[in-house]
């Protein structure tokens, strides 16, 4: 029988090893994983790689993770927005690493590790700073860099719905980044604010299946 | 008089076609929403996957699983739909909207734009989709204020900033003036009343051309 939920958010981030790289959904406060963020920290493994269109805002979920200086480096599109302090503090301190991605490209690397690809020619940033050091190619007449593909060892989700066999559901934009995540990184853990029978999410409706899902805990809203 | 904030956003949505595919970058560009012409139907796309934004929930109403771009609660119009963010940016990159409206630090004489970095050292850049939405969506304009707070222009001969897309913006949308950027060079379509060409110029780092019909820019009180 299958039955991938876990009792506790410990069970849930039980094992996730020094130095990996973490893939964190949401965008701002939707659809982020923030209890998932804090058993980390209890959890305790360091020298982690974060990987989020955001770094966090406040002092919770993925901020708190950021200011337990566990994180060296954060790979993200859009970190400073409205408050925005725990990461601003450890950047200008040059206490944290920071790769900007364009946003879509984050998305579309992901799914790139998510397909087994090597690869693909993508025409942003061509021309711009963020085109530097990377191979360009010129394709029926209009030039693209080469963008690698982005894996995660772990990724955190938050999703509404989720079933025993790991299938979930999510609510409006709260599903932004989740379903490419969840299918690219080797250990998905989720946190749904319900857990359903087996059925009960109509297939029709299920937007990650299961086989990307290893764990999944409940967090009541 | 220059136009609020408000009225460059009304502004820019007076051109926008029934039917169109619109995608509203942060700051000025999202005030769009709240203005849009009430006889047409126009899609708007946000980046976090919502293809058919809705004006702001009421205090009751708010939501923070659905927000926009600059992560504000929002509605869904009736017709509209979610989709995961690869698709959003499938969407984006694809070409498949018409039209992207987006805030910039400067733009130049050639179109190229610049929105994602001042090299400020106490302020960390942030790229989000604006070089995905520069050079994914079929056609890029432009909202701004003419000038800085200090008063420096921010259209200018080449941007000083580092570039978020090269020769990619056809129109421009300021306090003062409605520009259009051709191959000729940048060419004034409208003006505010109460000022003149030679101010609009002053205050204008690239070279500008008067449209031979060159209209009044106006905008109600709103």
């Amino acid at each position: 029988m299958i039955d991938k939920r876990v009792r506790s958010l410990a069970d849930a981030v039980a094992g996730i090893p020094d130095g990996a790289t973490i893939l964190c959904a949401g965008f701002g406060g939707a659809g982020l994983p923030d209890a998932l963020c804090e058993a980390v920290i209890e959890q305790g493994a360091r020298d982690l790689t974060i990987v989020a269109n955001n770094a966090g805002t406040g002092r919770t979920g993925l901020a708190a993770l950021l200011a337990t200086g566990r994180v060296k480096r954060i790979i993200c599109s859009f970190p400073r927005s409205s408050g925005s302090v725990v990461f601003e503090e450890l950047y200008a301190a040059g206490r944290i690493e920071l790769e900007l991605v364009p946003q879509g490209i984050i998305s579309e690397r992901m799914r790139c590790a998510a397909a087994g690809l090597g690869g693909f020619y993508s025409p942003v940033s061509v021309g711009t700073r963020l085109a530097e050091g990377k191979e360009h190619r010129e394709i029926d007449g209009r030039m693209y860099v080469l963008e690698k593909p982005l894996k995660g060892d772990v990724a955190l989700l938050a999703a509404d719905r989720g079933d025993r066999w790991g299938n979930l559901s999510y609510r409006k934009s709260a599903r932004n980044f989740n379903p490419t995540m969840a299918m690219a990184a080797s250990l998905s853990i989720a946190q749904v604010r319900h857990f359903v029978e087996l059925g009960e999410i109509d297939p029709e409706t299920v937007i990650t299946p299961g086989i990307f899902v290893d764990r999944l805990v409940e967090v009541p809203a | 008089m220059p136009l609020k904030r408000r009225q460059i956003a009304w502004r820019a949505a007076q051109d926008l076609v029934d039917g169109a595919y619109v995608n509203l970058g942060i700051g000025l560009p999202t005030l769009v929403a709240d203005v849009l012409p009430a006889d047409r139907e126009i899609v708007l796309h946000s980046e976090n996957g919502v293809l058919g934004v809705g004006p702001a929930p009421g205090d009751n109403e708010v939501d923070w699983d659905l927000v926009n771009a600059g992560k504000q609660p929002v509605t869904l119009l009736t017709g509209g739909s979610y989709v995961h963010h690869t698709d959003s940016f499938l969407m984006i990159r694809g070409g498949h909207l018409d039209l992207a409206l987006l805030g910039a630090f400067e733009v130049s004489q050639k179109g190229d734009l610049a929105n994602w970095t001042t090299d400020d050292p106490n302020f960390p850049p942030g790229v989000g989709g604006a070089m995905d939405l520069a050079v994914g969506a079929k056609e890029i304009r432009v909202l701004v204020e003419h000038t800085t707070r200090a008063g420096a222009p921010r259209i200018r001969r080449q941007c000083g900033y580092p570039l978020t897309a090269a020769g990619v913006v056809r129109r421009i949308y300021t306090d003062l003036a409605v520009i259009d950027v051709t191959s000729a060079g940048l060419v004034v379509r409208e003006l505010v009343d109460d000022i003149d060409f030679r101010t609009l110029q002053a205050k204008t780092e690239a070279p500008l051309h008067a449209a031979p019909d060159l209209r009044p820019l106006r905008a109600p009180a709103l």
